[in-house]
């Protein structure tokens, strides 16, 4: 009689089977089905750069009524499709973009050492303030790339760059350079004073051969006065400078730079 | 009476399951960082196995045993006990998030947690009646809340004091089991259990 303990098994699992599908119909937990279409526009990237700790949460919070407009990554593309499903409108935030504020690569500089130890830009920089002459320059060792979600930055010659067209503008590299030298740019602006020394220009211009020396001729070339010399070296006020690319024809050490978006 | 009474207090305090018998150390280590989910663990437990009891001794009593399926007795548990489970998920899901959010991993885990399992062999081996079974389930599965209790309680303590470098985290948590653990040994021999 071996089908005894067979029937008693199975007709427990087929009870308990009915039991249990019952009770979680009837028990259902209504999800409300917004959150699983917001969190499919959400870039999903995990960033954390709208403030929540991560996509999830941030779909949670836009459905309980929180800003649509918080993620730098998905754009105003993502806040158009977000205002569709969520039937609210919000104003597009302007396209932020991260640029390293300095042109400062081997060729350009003076190696004061050989850098031997942990390949990190803080861990690097605490030893005489890097190998570069400019201790305000670039490290170069590549901690703001290693925190990029978006593969958006390369290091090249002991220089950061960011491809402009894949950075999403989540800030992460902002936050982790050690130096300070990477900024958030609106996108539009093409043109940028890369350097951000704070040396007198002929302390800068020995350590750097593309080094802002402060000379304001950009100063007065500017026909919308965006530009002023802030901590010894000149700086581009995004909201006046209309891209018309007079600074960098009478920068004498071709410290501002063009920035097309690729790099 | 004085034999359900005897039987409560030696499950809670004589017969620890944590303390005494090592089972369900599983969840006694990963839910007793904090007083708040040790409580819930606690309850959760105390649901599953009494219920558990209940259902694994009329199971034993009235289709294992006349049929002499005896050998059937584990895996028949484990299935009466995963369902019990689900079921618990389900009702917790529905009726308090915060407390289903809080147990998180371990709700599922005690499908297989030996103390559950634990209890309903016991009372299947010891020939208990359904009363006795109910009473020394629910004792029991008090008797681990308890430990769970005491023990994130002394956790707490642990948290903010200076513990040496290389005995923090686990092995400072294993020393301390082991502390509360020979405390619970105070209790052998009590009223020649």
């Amino acid at each position: 009689m071996v089908l005894i303990p067979v029937a008693i098994v199975s007709g427990m699992g087929l009870i308990f089977g009915l039991i249990l599908s019952y009770v979680s119909t009837k028990f259902e937990v209504k999800v409300d089905d917004r959150i699983e279409k917001v969190r499919e526009a959400l870039p999903g990237a995990n960033c954390g750069a709208c403030g929540f700790t991560g996509c999830d949460n941030y779909a949670e919070a836009i459905v309980n009524g929180s800003e649509i407009n918080l993620c730098p990554v998905g754009g105003p593309d993502l806040v158009t499709r977000l205002s569709d499903i969520m039937g609210v409108e919000a104003k597009t935030g302007e396209k932020m973009v991260a640029r390293v504020m300095c042109n400062g690569s081997w060729d350009k500089v003076t190696i004061k050492f050989d850098y031997d130890g942990i390949i990190d830009c803080r861990s690097a920089s605490t030893m005489a303030g890097g190998p570069s002459s400019c201790v305000y320059g670039c490290v170069g060792m590549g901690s703001c790339k290693k925190v990029c979600a978006f593969d958006a930055i390369i290091v090249e010659d002991g220089l950061a760059r960011i491809d402009e067209k894949k950075c999403s503008g989540c800030g992460k590299c902002v936050a982790e350079c050690p130096k300070m030298i990477i900024k958030m740019i609106p996108s539009k602006s093409e043109y940028s004073v890369a350097c951000s020394n704070q040396e007198k220009g002929a302390v800068s211009r020995k350590n750097c051969k593309v080094a802002c020396i402060a000379c304001k001729k950009c100063v007065k070339e500017c026909p919308k006065e965006a530009i002023s010399i802030i901590d010894m070296h000149a700086v581009i006020d995004t909201s006046k400078c209309d891209n018309c690319g007079a600074c960098i024809k009478v920068c004498p050490t071709s410290a501002i730079m063009k920035y097309t978006g690729h790099i | 009476m004085k034999e359900i009474i005897l039987i409560a207090i030696a499950a809670v305090f004589v017969e620890n399951f944590v303390l005494s018998k090592f089972l369900g150390i599983c969840p006694f280590l990963g839910v007793s960082k904090k007083t708040s989910t040790a409580v819930g663990m606690g309850g959760a437990i105390v649901f599953v196995i009494t219920i558990s009891s209940v259902v694994t001794w009329s199971v034993n009593e009235y289709l294992l045993k006349p049929y002499e399926l005896i050998y059937l007795q584990t895996i028949v548990f484990i299935l009466v006990i995963a369902a019990l489970v689900q079921l618990v998920e389900t009702v917790l899901k529905k009726f308090m998030p915060a407390l289903y959010r809080a147990l998180g991993i371990y709700l599922p885990l005690i499908t297989t947690n030996c103390a559950v399992l634990g209890s309903a062999l016991l009372i299947a081996e010891r020939e208990y009646t359904l009363l006795n079974a109910v009473v020394f389930g629910f004792s029991s599965a008090v008797g681990f809340t308890l430990a769970l209790l005491l023990f994130s309680g002394v956790r707490e303590r642990i948290e903010t004091n200076d513990v040496p470098m290389a005995f923090r985290g686990l092995p400072i948590t294993l020393i301390a089991a082991a502390l509360v653990s020979v405390a619970f040994i105070g209790f052998q021999g009590l009223f020649g259990i």
